[in-house]
């Protein structure tokens, strides 16, 4: 706790952190306050005149409307929902996995760290989107699907990050002290460990959730978002089918823009948060896409498991 | 550890990735709910009998892996001769199945399709790396100043970008002036020779630069950062000493060892780029494997998605192996020891 203190008083005076905080904040705020803000309710039925549909904007439409004569301002702001549900859930999910696996290859190594090590280096050179794709095609379309899709399909990252971290910290003395005087296994990776990979896991946990939201959107445009809600990619997929030949502008480009401006929020704080925690990683997540320690080391993940093993 | 283990060692986790792939790959097509001989035959007068025979010829009557009871008699082959062998060895003669909708040869329309795919992720792969290694060059040699941080801020910005966006923006952007859609102008046949040739290149300008600006900004980063790395090295200094301009320095000791983060990312990124060649495909309705990807999607033809998956996972498993013994090249600390 009081570890993260001091991390917020750093946190506070970096620039780019806070823009990026307040990137992120405008969203989820208009996300919770969707209902009470949004000028329509994209549920509702409404009765359309053929001069409605993809109207440009207006007094009335701010940002014109959809082709079915809908509010585009009104799905933008629920579709806010979708994509943080999906980025906050599934990224949970998958830095708890990918702590889980990397405390635990770390700390114990051997037979079950190596055994865990390969399954991370086989799901890293199967491509995601593709195999995304396939579980949500065989399995149907729902938000609860993407998000476990995605969240298990994204801690590889996570377990790699904390493992090189683990290797390092049982190590160190205060490790082996509490060792010598008989602290369980269980104590020491989760009182003595885990606190010391916390603040570079909060920062990896940021940095994925728009790794998600990005996972989330690129499934929606292709066609297999939850039919039920209205996100992002699901508008964009829309606007792309239909609104495109009429160059609906004021359809195409906010659910886009809106993307870009949440991620690239999250990523401000990510990278501001891994500069803070970790002032010696030169080379910090933003330099690998699936954001990941193999680099963090200058090694390749092969020559960096060799000289742990020795 | 010797250099010939480093490289066994990786064929045989290439290898053991394939097998886990083939396995999923037919399991996850079994699991799928419905009887496949009505999703085939969709007669509602087929008769029972006609649907055994089906089943019999389809091999759907067999065990899907082996059947137990005949390898508690000793007789491995006739265990082993299951629905799982037959797939096998159906993917060893080529045979990926037969389209639900089109009702083609499922390899056949891969093989027909894969080297557009091939030629707009080489190009746009190609590109990335020219121009990252370019830019990254720069912003390292010329730090602190606004060239700097335009790059650094535009890297920043491209990277919450997604492509199937950013491809989007282009082709509004261009519409009018390029072509935003398809292979070929509708009518041009092959025969055309030269005239065909040159409006394919047309049509792939929009989608190679799209996937190439969104690949961009990773080498970009990955090469400013070994370069600072390295220009902090004393030996640098050294070099600086002996009298050697910037350009030989950069060029001797800076790009020689950004060489290997380069391979990494290079090899890390082709799982991201197939995944971008479908969005990117689907944006130009550009006919090369990840267009199909999102058609057999959109219209379930479950032999085809198979199909795709099967060849995007081995290309991306191969391209990785080959990193990895271009690493082996590279990297004097793989032969060391």
């Amino acid at each position: 706790m009081e570890q993260l203190k001091e991390i917020w008083r750093t946190f506070r005076h970096r620039p780019m952190g806070m823009v990026g905080a307040l990137m992120l904040f405008s969203v989820v705020f208009v996300a919770i306050l969707a209902p009470w803000l949004a000028p329509y309710d994209p549920k509702e039925r409404i009765d359309v005149e053929p001069g409605d549909l993809l109207a440009p904007p207006d007094a009335e439409h701010l940002l014109g409307r959809d082709d079915a004569g809908k509010d585009v301002l009104s799905q933008l702001m629920y579709g806010a929902r979708v994509s943080l549900t999906v980025g906050f859930v599934a990224s949970f999910m998958s830095v708890f996995i990918g702590t889980t696996v990397g405390l635990v290859a770390g700390y114990f190594g051997g037979r079950i760290g190596n055994a865990l090590m390969r399954l991370v280096d086989f799901l890293l050179v199967i491509p995601d989107l593709p195999l995304m794709l396939v579980f949500i095609t065989m399995w149907g379309r729902g938000l609860w699907k993407i998000i476990l899709v995605i969240g298990l399909l994204g801690w590889t990252s996570t377990a790699r990050l904390v493992r090189s971290q683990v290797l390092s910290i049982k190590e160190r003395q205060f490790i082996l002290r509490a060792r010598a005087i008989g602290a369980g296994r269980l104590r020491i990776i989760t009182r003595h460990i885990f606190p010391q990979v916390l603040p570079l896991i909060l920062a990896d946990a940021v940095l994925s959730i728009s790794g998600a939201i990005i996972a989330e959107s690129s499934l929606s445009f292709l066609g297999l978002g939850d039919p039920m809600l209205i996100s992002w990619g699901m508008m964009l997929n829309f606007a792309f089918e239909r609104a495109i030949s009429r160059m609906a502008w004021w359809f195409l480009l906010p659910p886009g823009l809106a993307i870009v401006w949440v991620s690239v929020g999250l990523i401000m704080i990510g990278n501001t948060l891994e500069e803070i925690v970790n002032p010696r990683l030169k080379t910090h997540h933003l330099f690998d896409p699936r954001h990941m320690g193999a680099l963090v080391t200058g090694m390749p993940p092969e020559a960096e498991a060799e000289v742990a093993a020795q | 550890m010797q250099r010939s283990d480093y490289l066994i060692r990786k064929v045989f986790f290439a290898l053991a990735t394939l097998v886990v792939v083939i396995v999923f790959n037919f399991f996850l097509f079994r699991i799928l709910p419905g009887d496949p001989i009505k999703a085939i035959v969709r007669s509602p007068r087929l008769t029972r009998a006609a649907r055994e025979r089906l089943r019999v010829d389809f091999g759907l009557d067999k065990p899907v892996f082996f059947d137990g009871e005949r390898l508690r008699q000793g007789d491995v082959a006739g265990a082993l001769d299951s629905q799982f062998t037959a797939y096998v060895r159906a993917l060893l003669h080529g045979n990926l199945g037969i389209s639900f909708r089109s009702r083609r040869d499922v390899a056949e329309v891969l093989a027909e399709r894969v080297w557009r795919t091939v030629v707009l992720v080489a190009g746009a792969e190609t590109l990335a790396l020219v121009f990252g290694m370019a830019l990254g060059l720069a912003s390292a040699w010329r730090r602190g100043t606004r060239l700097e941080t335009t790059i650094l801020l535009w890297a920043l910005f491209s990277w919450g970008l997604p492509n199937f966006f950013l491809g989007i923006i282009l082709l509004i952007l261009a519409r009018g002036h390029l072509p935003v859609g398809g292979m070929v102008v509708p009518g041009l046949k092959p025969e055309a020779g030269w005239t065909y040739w040159a409006d394919v290149g047309r049509h792939l300008i929009l989608p190679t630069i799209t996937m190439a600006i969104v690949y961009t900004s990773s080498y970009v980063l990955i090469m400013r950062s070994s370069v600072v790395e390295v220009l902090s090295e004393d030996y640098i200094l050294t070099a600086k000493a002996k009298g050697l301009s910037t350009f030989q320095i950069l060029r001797d000791h800076a790009l020689k060892n950004a060489m290997l983060p380069m391979v990494t990312m290079v090899a890390l990124n082709l799982g991201y780029t197939v995944g971008g060649a479908i969005q990117v495909e689907t944006v130009f309705s550009w006919p090369g494997i990840g267009r199909l990807m999102y058609d057999a999607v959109m219209k379930r033809d479950y032999p085809v998605l198979q199909g795709t998956f099967l060849l995007l996972a081995v290309s991306v498993i191969a391209a990785n192996l080959l990193a990895d013994i271009l690493y082996s090249v590279l990297d004097p600390r793989v032969k060391a020891q």
